[in-house]
């Protein structure tokens, strides 16, 4: 039986909402190294045989049913790169649960470079959800890097949820996807950065076959000192449409910078980018204001409700 | 009570100072309903942004029970029990119908309770607690909701910026008897509207007429309502424009 701690118990709280062993297939991976793993009938987990990470296969037509492969890490000085690999079988519909907590009490960084690739076969549908977290008083930074590849076949469907709210002074996410005919791709991502925090999210999708569609959308606040950089490009090769969305709130001394990449090599290429940086807008902190809150709690409720 | 005494607002209009309300003086009594009216432009809305403390006079007082409240923030006069429904409510990314009226409140309303608020305004309820208060909302609906949040917070003084702009006729005909019943149980407590329509003003207690930000009269209603009809400052009905999205039957 799974033993944890209870800063383990916190973090996986944290990053993948559980509150005990996860029901189905899920690999905990704590320090390096994987602490709990179950595979079920149709969802099966292997470790790849160097050992630089896992393998989830997810038999065809699997449905509603769902993986949690979250990782932890408490140990200062920890450096560590993973190379996770999907395959999500035919027509399958299942939720996959990554994420990842680091407490860093020391003064050496932690870093946590995830590397994961989904190959979705003809007609799945997949919801991915990563969490990110960070807490600990030590100076040693908290850092997460992930890489994340994505290859959609015909009639696929993807929704990735990213999210990273607190404690993560360092990230640089690159996410990469290419899809095939009917495939569509759903991305949400929701990110607070604050005090000196630096976070850069990079979005390459390429649009192949016809019929596809790309929906990214990220919603973010920049408090204190800290910088984001949204960096998504859409290209389309073929009949298909894309829709970018970068919405940010900018406090204190925080900087955004957004960059837009839109790239149509076919007449029937619909793309569309949205951008909007600005401060809270005043009229809202008045509006909680006269119904009793403070203006710190205007703002507490404002942001909330944003990245909600 | 509230009480304005020798009110003025002055702003800065590229670098002249331009007088928006100049040496307003009236009283809000408890148990009153009073609408103020007059034409646009006319410093309705800035009166109500200063008795709920949004603006601040140049010079005059605010009381509020025999406190001077005149330097009080918007969060201390709200506490104090003063409730404003903008004449242009506020959107917010996120933020869903049910939280705002939580908010309002102040606790943690049970959805049932919430949508009471929500169905005197005409809206049905179980459509709209789980919107989002942003732009995916029609502006009779926006208007509508905050009004049902400024009903929620059940204040000491309610003010109702123009409650009737967006909103449709049998709204608005629900809306009047919400007020009309508000106005029965008030006591201790008082409502201020901002209006131009005739049923409104044929509601209150007493009528103010504000006019290029003076007080132009003000009195009992069976005094002033004679002088005002026929004029803009008291509309009838039919200037009512269609509905505008918002099921009132559900
Ligand atoms: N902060 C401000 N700066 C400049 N002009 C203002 C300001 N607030 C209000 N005004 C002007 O004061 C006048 C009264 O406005 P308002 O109170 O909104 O009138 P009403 O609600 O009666 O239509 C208008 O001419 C308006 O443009
Ligand atoms: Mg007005």
């Amino acid at each position: 039986m799974l033993k944890l701690d209870e800063m383990q118990k916190k973090l996986l709280e944290e990053v993948a909402d559980l509150h005990a062993v996860p029901e189905g297939a899920y690999n905990i991976r704590s320090n390096g190294k994987s602490i709990g793993r179950s595979s079920s009938a149709h969802i099966h987990i292997t470790s790849k045989e160097d050992g630089s990470g896992i393998v989830v296969q997810i038999d065809p037509e699997t449905k509603k049913e769902s993986v949690h492969i979250p990782v932890v890490m408490t140990q200062t000085g920890l450096k560590e790169v993973v190379y996770n690999d999907f395959y999500i079988g035919k027509d399958a519909d299942v939720v996959i649960v990554a994420g990842c907590g680091i407490d860093n009490c020391g003064n050496q960084d932690a870093q946590h470079d995830g590397i994961h690739r989904f190959f979705v076969d003809p007609g799945a549908k997949v919801k991915y959800v990563e969490k990110h977290y960070g807490s600990g008083e030590g100076k040693g930074k908290r850092i997460l890097n992930p890489v994340t590849e994505v290859f959609l076949s015909e009639n696929a469907y993807m929704e990735m949820e990213m999210v990273q709210i607190k404690g993560v002074d360092d990230t640089n996410r690159k996410t990469v996807a290419k899809l095939d005919a009917g495939s569509k791709l759903v991305v949400r991502e929701r990110l607070m950065t604050h005090d000196e925090q630096n976070a850069v999210s990079t979005y390459d999708v390429v649009m192949d076959g016809a019929g596809s569609s790309a929906d990214v959308v990220s919603r973010s606040v920049a408090r204190d000192r800290s910088f984001q950089k949204f960096d998504a490009k859409l290209v389309g090769n073929a009949e298909c449409s894309g829709h970018t969305e970068c919405d940010s709130i900018i406090m204190d001394e925080g900087r955004i910078l957004a960059v837009p990449g839109l790239e149509a090599n076919h007449v029937d290429a619909a793309l569309v980018h949205e951008a909007a940086i600005g401060k809270i807008a005043g009229e809202q902190i008045i509006k909680l204001m006269t119904l009793g809150l403070t203006e710190s709690e205007a703002e507490e409720q404002i942001i909330k409700g944003f990245l909600n | 009570m509230i009480e304005l005494e020798h009110v003025s607002f002055e702003v800065n209009d590229e670098k002249e100072g331009k007088e928006i309300i100049h040496d307003v003086s009236f009283k809000i009594p408890d148990g009153q309903l009073i609408v103020i009216t007059g034409p646009n432009g006319g410093g309705k809305s800035t009166l109500a942004k200063l008795i709920a403390g949004i603006e601040k006079p140049t010079s005059g007082k605010i009381w509020m029970d025999g406190k001077d409240i005149t330097g009080w923030s918007v969060t201390e006069r709200a506490r104090a029990g003063i409730a404003y429904a903008f004449q242009q409510p506020v959107r917010f990314k996120g933020i869903r119908v049910l939280d705002l009226i939580r908010l309002a409140k102040g606790e943690k309303l049970a959805v049932s309770d919430a949508c009471v608020y929500l169905s005197s305004v005409g809206l049905c309820a179980r459509d709209y607690v789980n919107r989002e208060v942003n732009a995916s909302l029609s502006g009779g609906e926006l208007k509508r909701i905050e009004i049902a949040t400024v009903l929620a917070r059940e204040g000491h003084l309610s003010i109702f910026d123009e409650p009737e702009a967006g909103i449709d006729l049998w709204s608005f005909k629900n809306l009047i008897s919400v007020f009309e019943e508000m106005r029965q149980r008030i006591k201790d407590r008082s409502i201020l509207i901002i209006s131009h329509q005739e049923r409104i003003l044929n509601i209150a207690d007493q009528i103010v007429v504000l006019r290029a930000g003076r007080l132009d009269a003000a009195g009992p209603k069976d005094e002033i309502l004679p002088t005002l009809i026929g004029t803009s400052s008291a509309s009838p009905d039919c200037r009512f424009q269609a509905p505008s999205g918002g099921e009132t039957e559900c």
